[in-house]
């Protein structure tokens, strides 16, 4: 099977705008609630989604930080793969903020959990809602669901969902790279 | 992807640049992690680390147990003051009995140069060197580099004079390694007695002369002067020392330019480096303590992240 477009072009800008809409819809004037996009491969939506949001809502200030969960991983020292952090910029604190996680796949929710722990380190947040663009249905290792979601899709488990950023150099494309088990 | 290549921590002289250059990068995040609120962070919940000190040691057991504690390790402290060394009990047999307790990985000041390069020959544990002899002290390099490329930005290019007791100094050898590996030129500057011989070889310069040295560096470690060792006569008196090498204010304003001053410490205040010196803004003494822990925690990390045993 080759790989499949499963989101590009006007429907992918249509999804970033209805997401911003939904998280407008929720939070309104976004008085104490923080973005936070998750390293490495997250930032490109949350700082997207950011900036779109501001567009919309000519809000200037959100507040907004990326976190790296590399060291609230469950399979340090277990997989063979090297575990390398990435930048990490929170300058704030969580207590009392309704916090956004943003992140690109949803896929087993391990890193989701991870960062729920590595959240708590910057204090008690009031409420803790995940936004992703892509739901990999059928696949959680974890009960943790997406409070805002831009597409969902139904994979089998040794598939890639592959989502790529304008940022990189490349399109705004998402694609399912069926890969042999 | 990036990988750190070695599986134990003996000396600088076993890394090759990009390891050093993962250990910062891994560090700069330790950093910011130790600045912040909570200062913890549980990636070494289930390893389990001994700090086995054979020598005396302040500044680097205490760097060490709390970058452990900061990764959530469990350790284990043992100096050979209280316990059954004395006895005469050998060195593998001392080792192997407190992994036999489950230890993971294993920390080790040791007199004898080489100690940890033997150990590691015959334990599965990983191994990091916290001083061999004369030898080498890989973390104190480490972090040093690191407080220069947070100082000035970069390594490579810098001129860095180390200056005192080449000769018996484990920090001045990983330095030079270390220095060199990432691009930086290094010189030494002491009495030629305390300079040992053929050390050119190494690709360093030598001077004699402390004010030739600091009119061409960037930065200056000044090493401590080995007070304990001041029977054995390698220069004639503490005062002449200082004099001749010592680093005092009027020095340094003559210099018209900034150089950084660094320090592994203990200091001996006006021996070789004044008070005024050591507490001034150009020192970076305390920042190198500070870096200590995080460069320490990024070694750690990166070593026990890939045993991949579990």
């Amino acid at each position: 099977m080759k790989e499949r477009i499963i989101l590009e072009k006007k429907q992918f800008q249509l999804t970033l705008d209805r997401l911003c809409y939904q998280l407008i819809e929720r939070h309104g004037s976004f008085a104490d609630v923080a973005l936070v996009g998750m390293q490495p491969r997250g930032i490109f939506l949350s700082r997207r989604i950011k900036s779109r949001l501001e567009e919309i809502t000519g809000l200037k200030d959100v507040l907004y930080g990326e976190l790296d969960i590399a060291f609230y991983r469950d399979d340090f020292r277990r997989g063979n793969e090297h575990i390398i952090p990435s930048e990490l910029k929170i300058n704030f604190s969580m207590s009392h903020k309704q916090v956004v996680l943003i992140d690109d796949v949803l896929f087993t929710g391990r890193t989701i959990r991870s960062a729920l722990d590595a959240i708590t380190d910057f204090g008690r947040p009031s409420r803790v809602e995940l936004l992703v663009l892509i739901d990999r249905l059928y696949s959680r290792d974890l009960p943790i669901q997406a409070d805002y979601v831009g597409l969902t899709v139904d994979t089998r488990a040794h598939d890639k969902v592959k989502v790529e950023w304008k940022e990189h150099g490349k399109k705004d494309i998402v694609q399912i790279l069926p890969i042999k088990p | 992807m990036k990988k750190f290549s070695q599986r134990h921590l003996l000396g600088i002289k076993e890394l090759n640049a990009d390891d050093i250059n993962l250990v910062f990068e891994t560090a700069d995040n330790f950093k910011s992690i130790i600045n912040r609120p909570i200062k913890k962070v549980p990636s070494l919940r289930d390893v389990t680390i001994a700090n086995i000190f054979f020598e005396n040691s302040t500044r680097t057991r205490i760097s060490f147990e709390l970058a452990q504690k900061r990764l959530s390790a469990d350790i284990v402290n043992f100096s050979a003051s209280s316990s059954s060394v004395s006895k005469g009990e050998t060195l593998i047999d001392t080792v192997n009995n407190i992994l036999a307790m489950k230890v993971d990985m294993v920390v080790m000041r040791h007199p004898a140069p080489g100690a940890c390069v033997f150990l590691s020959k015959h334990i599965k544990a990983n191994i990091i060197n916290a001083g061999d002899g004369t030898h080498e002290h890989p973390t104190q390099a480490l972090l040093d580099a690191f407080s220069i490329r947070e100082k000035l930005g970069t390594v490579k290019g810098k001129k860095v004079v180390i200056v005192g007791d080449i000769t018996h100094s484990r920090v001045a050898l990983s330095n030079i390694f270390c220095l060199q590996k990432l691009g930086a030129e290094v010189m030494v500057c002491g009495p030629s007695t305390l300079i040992p011989k053929h050390i050119e070889s190494l690709g360093v310069k030598v001077e004699t002369n402390l004010m030739k040295a600091l009119a061409w560096c960037d930065v200056a470690n000044m090493l401590r002067i080995q007070l304990e060792r001041q029977d054995l006569k390698y220069f004639p008196s503490l005062r002449e020392y200082s004099m001749l090498y010592g680093l005092d204010k009027e020095r340094l304003d003559s210099l018209n330019k900034e150089i950084v001053i660094m320090h592994p410490g203990p200091i001996n205040r006006g021996v070789e480096i004044t008070s005024d010196v050591a507490d001034s803004k150009h020192s970076i003494i305390l920042d190198q303590v500070e870096n200590g822990v995080a460069v320490r925690m990024a070694v750690m990390f990166l070593l026990a992240g890939q045993q991949g045993s579990l």
